[in-house]
């Protein structure tokens, strides 16, 4: 590369800089990481920069704390005390950076990676990874295209939008169910992209198995300005829920458009709407009550998780999902080195896809892993009452009941 | 070409062929992916850079779109590919024709209409906005969903193990890409681009056929451009609407091609080491800064300023410094 | 489509073209004068809009409207001050530099934000926003229709401005003829930053009368950078007119677009009549030349 400059005449004095500079770009590398002893290394890659940065940072947040708190507690045991350390990585939301991020953390010496946020980096950043045969823990991440593709370096713990749609579908038939059943339709309003698209298309289909007919599912771009059209045609529409799902800012707009505009619903029903967070709930109380959501969330009985959701917001940020699944992620690559007693990648992978892991922090059962997806990750299914969040389904987590079919505005 | 730059010409070719013996495979020094990635990473946007800079530097026929060709060349071969059963080898040419296709069309509707300057720039962003809308809403590309491809890394597949083949494959298409600018300056044809760029309605008076060649460099350049969407489709094995057609790619390669300088053979190769160097350097550097959370955002700070940096002290481009210096 | 949904999408959409109206006289203004294609446009209107969201928040607690004429002169003096500064004398009279400087400015304003304000989403919430007129089938928010009626009221003033003071004068003679403008003693630089400030204000302006109906991140302003140089092509670069009857046009198909075809497809109107546009009149609606 900076060699190459040579080839267009450049005088020698620039040649020997460029090719400085470029040495010192490689060299500088794991000099600036600071290589500790023994210490097993983890690449963390995510969107910290550009149109998701928020998620992006969050995710750093929890697995960076996770890290942490490993150390704290003494490291790797098996391994004598390793510690842990973070290679931090920026995907710039960009799959050629984040392909590159995993060639410049395997050079560094990563044995595990965790990341990407984004579907379509998970999915290019994977296979850079597979070449190593490197570990590459998904914490967030909803395509199920990420798994099940025969790439055996890849574990995802929480659920895919497969089993998330399950889920939400048959707590929304039951909450439905348990009502009288009035709710007879719904229209489905999703973000154009991957995420959005596969969730409404998972939706149409499961709907009518509760009785629910999907009238008309309606995509919309990233951003949106404006709302009110889609507002209108609802109106028109007179379905009795609404069900959503994209990104966290035109999950709000929407929100507040079909607030602002009361549009009599029976109920407004999401799967892992990226809006669905104590921010909003706090910032809009009067927007987000009664609206439910599916998502994962932590276990709201569990006391680690909420002395982690005391640091959290003890530390001025949020406890959104990001946090407390990458910092999850950051515990099962413990204790799958802890039980492989070494970083080697063959031992490591062994180890992961044998892990019976429990996830203290979510309401899940032991994790078994079938073609890199986790069959023990379970969503759960939020209300948004009184400027709270409340769990209600499943049972045995709920700290609610679920309040539906919701009051109509007078 | 004096014998002087040829000699030099031919040195960095043989240190860009011998460059992954460094870093590769028998790895002299030490073997490095990352160094090979770079190294792909910065020919393979030279040459879409390259491909801007023949129609926008040579023809001065700037484009803000220049990412639909990369976007049909892209999908055509991927459709071809994992829909239709093609071997991507195969479908390579037919992409490449499709974004020579799609450049002539763009040219002639938007030639004959008579646009030029930020018009012509404006109209080109906003075909690829169609076809970004389009690519999103029909069942072909599956829409949001994307197409993936399925990893098959054997060569006669398009796909290969070791990244140094994908760098070689760039440096291939770089320097083919050099060939064309090259001719540019040595040909009628290109000198008839050069009299459209300084003046067209002199160009015209002069009895030159301005529509006809613009539309025929559009082509070339959409073609170019195309053959670079195949490959970037068969490397990240992943395709989606707002990666083939999103703006931040016909930004690229503007700013690699500008940067360098617009117009000149090595622009775009220039501009694109120096930004991609700047890039890799810079986002280390979120990561030294200690005690800051999220130092992250301040390497792009500093990889606009640098950009601000360089536009002003070196308004003709980083090869307007070599020139300078002679 | 019945003819109430119609109705309610046209005044929808005339609603939402009234933002765009407001995002795109900014950027015809520049364009018109200093013929360059402003880049920063939309990482500009996002600090503008942070701007109205801390003077909102506590302890000041200033509504945006009242803000408005404190952010409009805020944006003016940085713009004025960013122009001389940096912009003009850095492009040494290249418009191909402008252009990289712009692009430059705006990856530092965004990154910049994100590390100052994070990269959360932040959003005001004014008494008024719930509130209504109802007009026929249509509802119309009352900030919405605020933000209507002053991009109109913005258009007239500046119109009058530009037609009847010296300054105003001063920055037409240097949009038409540099040179001339030059010999006959006109500061062309110093016009250029005016005018530069101006277009900027004008995004101070949009930014007041978006918060209350929108939201701001980091990445918010780009959300109408697209549509503002359809909207100056539309209309004609460089033409208030254009921009004002270009924007709410842009609305009203957007809307219609958008209720015929999906929110998804429907997009693909504004390109389309955009292209449509420039291949029949390149010169847009209201350009002269």
């Amino acid at each position: 590369m900076a060699r190459k400059q040579s080839r267009f005449g450049v005088s020698r004095r620039s040649f020997v800089g460029g090719a400085g500079a470029l040495s010192v770009g490689l060299a500088g590398f794991p000099a600036i990481l600071g290589a500790q002893a023994k210490a097993v290394k983890v690449g963390l890659i995510h969107p910290v920069t550009g149109f998701v940065a928020y998620n992006g940072q969050q995710s750093r947040l929890g697995a960076t704390m996770a890290i942490e708190d490993v150390n704290k507690a003494g490291g790797v045991k098996s391994m004598g005390g390793a510690k842990l350390e973070a290679l931090l990585g920026d995907s710039q939301s960009k799959v050629e950076v984040g392909v590159s991020e995993v060639e410049k953390m395997n050079e560094a010496g990563a044995s595990a990676f965790i990341g990407c946020f984004q579907s379509p980096v998970g999915i290019a950043a994977t296979q850079a990874a597979a070449k190593y045969n490197t570990p590459f823990l998904i914490d967030v991440g909803a395509s199920d295209q990420l798994v099940r593709r025969g790439l055996k370096n890849v574990f995802r713990l929480k659920p895919g939008f497969g089993k998330c749609v399950d889920d939400g579908i048959a707590a929304l038939g039951a909450i439905n169910k348990g009502a009288g059943s009035p709710a007879k339709s719904a229209v489905i309003v999703h973000e154009s992209g991957e995420f959005g698209t596969g969730t409404a298309k998972l939706l149409a289909g499961k709907l009518p198995s509760i009785g629910i007919e999907a009238k008309e599912l309606i995509p919309h771009d990233n951003p949106t300005r404006s709302f009110d059209n889609i507002a209108l045609r609802i109106r028109s529409m007179a379905p009795d829920i609404v069900m959503m799902s994209n990104y966290g800012n035109e999950y709000m707009l929407l929100a507040r458009t079909l607030f602002q505009q009361k549009v009599e619903l029976k109920g407004m029903f999401s799967v892992l709407g990226g809006g669905f967070n104590y921010k909003f709930v706090k910032d809009m109380p009067d927007v987000s009550q009664f609206m439910m959501d599916t998502n994962h969330w932590f276990n709201p009985r569990s006391e680690a998780s909420q002395a982690l959701k005391k640091r959290v917001e003890a530390g001025g940020a949020l406890f959104t999902f990001e946090v407390y699944l990458s910092y999850t992620n950051v515990m099962l690559l413990a204790d799958a080195l802890e039980r492989a007693q070494s970083a080697d990648k063959e031992k490591l992978i062994a180890a992961l896809a044998a892990s019976t892991f429990k996830a203290e922090l979510m309401p899940y059962g032991p994790t078994k892993f079938v073609d890199g997806q986790n069959e023990g990750g379970l969503p759960a299914v939020m209300q948004s009452l009184k400027g709270e969040i409340e769990v209600i389904s499943p049972e045995q987590f709920a700290s609610a009941k679920a309040v539906f079919p919701r009051p109509k505005f007078t | 070409m004096s014998r002087r730059a040829m000699l030099w010409c031919a040195a960095g070719l043989l240190v860009a062929i011998l460059y992954p013996l460094l870093f590769g495979g028998p790895s002299l020094i030490a073997r490095s992916n990352y160094a090979i990635n770079v190294a792909f990473l910065i020919l393979f946007a030279a040459f879409l850079g390259q491909s801007w800079n023949i129609a926008g530097g040579y023809a001065g026929q700037t484009s803000f779109g220049h990412v639909v060709f990369f976007g049909t060349g892209a999908y055509v071969s991927t459709i071809l590919h994992v829909s239709h059963g093609w071997n991507p080898w195969l479908a390579w040419p037919v992409a490449i024709a499709s974004g020579g296709l799609v450049g002539a069309i763009i040219g002639v509707l938007s030639f004959r209409a008579g646009l030029r300057g930020s018009y012509f720039a404006l109209i080109t962003l906003a075909f690829a906005e169609v076809f970004r809308i389009v690519a999103n809403s029909i069942p072909q590309t599956r829409g949001g969903l994307g197409i993936l491809i399925k990893a098959d890394q054997r060569p006669e597949n398009f796909q290969f193990r070791d990244p140094m083949w994908f760098y070689y494959l760039a440096l291939v298409l770089c320097v083919i890409g050099l060939a064309i600018a090259w001719w540019l300056t040595r040909s009628r044809f290109g000198a008839r681009l050069a009299a459209i760029r300084e003046n067209e309605d002199a160009a015209m008076a002069l009895g030159i056929d301005v529509f006809r060649e613009k539309v025929r460099v559009l082509a070339l350049s959409g073609a170019m451009c195309a053959a670079g969407g195949t490959v970037y489709a068969q490397k990240y094995l992943y395709l989606d609407p707002s990666i083939a057609f999103g703006v931040e790619k016909s930004v690229e390669m503007l700013l690699v091609s500008m940067i360098g300088g617009a117009g000149t053979i090595f622009g775009p190769l220039i501009g694109s080491g120096v930004l991609h160097l700047v890039g890799e350097i810079t986002r280390d550097l979120g990561n030294v800064v200690p005690g800051i959370k999220n130092a992250q955002p301040l390497a792009l700070i500093v990889y606009g300023l640098i950009l601000v940096v360089i536009v002003a002290y070196l308004p003709d481009g980083l090869t307007g410094l070599l020139r300078r210096r002679r | 489509m019945s003819a109430d949904i119609v109705f309610a999408g046209v005044v929808n959409g005339l609603m939402a073209g009234g933002v765009y109206v407001l995002v795109a006289v900014g950027l015809t203004l520049i364009y018109g004068v200093l013929h360059i294609i402003n880049f920063a446009h939309g990482s500009l209107l996002m600090l503008a809009m942070y701007a109205v969201y801390f003077l909102f928040r506590k302890p000041l607690g200033l509504d945006p409207y009242a803000a408005l004429p404190l952010v409009t002169a805020g944006a003016f003096a940085f713009a004025y001050l960013l122009y001389r500064g940096v912009i003009g004398r850095f492009a040494h009279g290249k418009d191909e530099n402008i252009l990289l400087i712009t692009l430059g400015l705006s990856i530092v304003a965004d990154n910049a934000a994100l590390f100052f304000f994070t990269g959360d989403t932040q959003t005001i919430d004014v008494s008024y926003a719930g509130r209504f007129l109802q007009l026929g089938p249509a509802l119309i928010p009352l900030p919405k229709l605020v933000s209507f009626l002053a991009s109109l009221l913005i258009c007239a003033l500046l119109g009058l401005w530009m037609a009847f003071t010296d300054t105003g004068k001063a920055i037409r003679a240097v949009a038409k003829e540099r040179q001339g403008a030059r010999l006959v003693g006109i500061d062309v630089e110093n016009i250029f930053a005016i005018a530069y400030g101006i277009g900027i204000a004008c995004l101070g302006a949009a930014a007041c009368l978006l918060m209350p109906f929108f939201y701001v991140s980091p990445s918010s302003g780009h959300a109408f950078v697209l549509i503002a140089f359809t909207t100056v092509v539309l209309g004609g670069m460089g033409s208030f007119a254009g921009a004002l009857i270009g924007g709410l046009l842009i609305g009203i198909v957007e809307s219609l677009g958008g209720l015929r075809f999906g929110e998804q497809l429907g997009q693909i109107a504004i390109p389309l009549v955009f292209i449509l546009v420039l291949l029949l009149r390149p010169t847009g609606l209201f350009g002269g030349r």
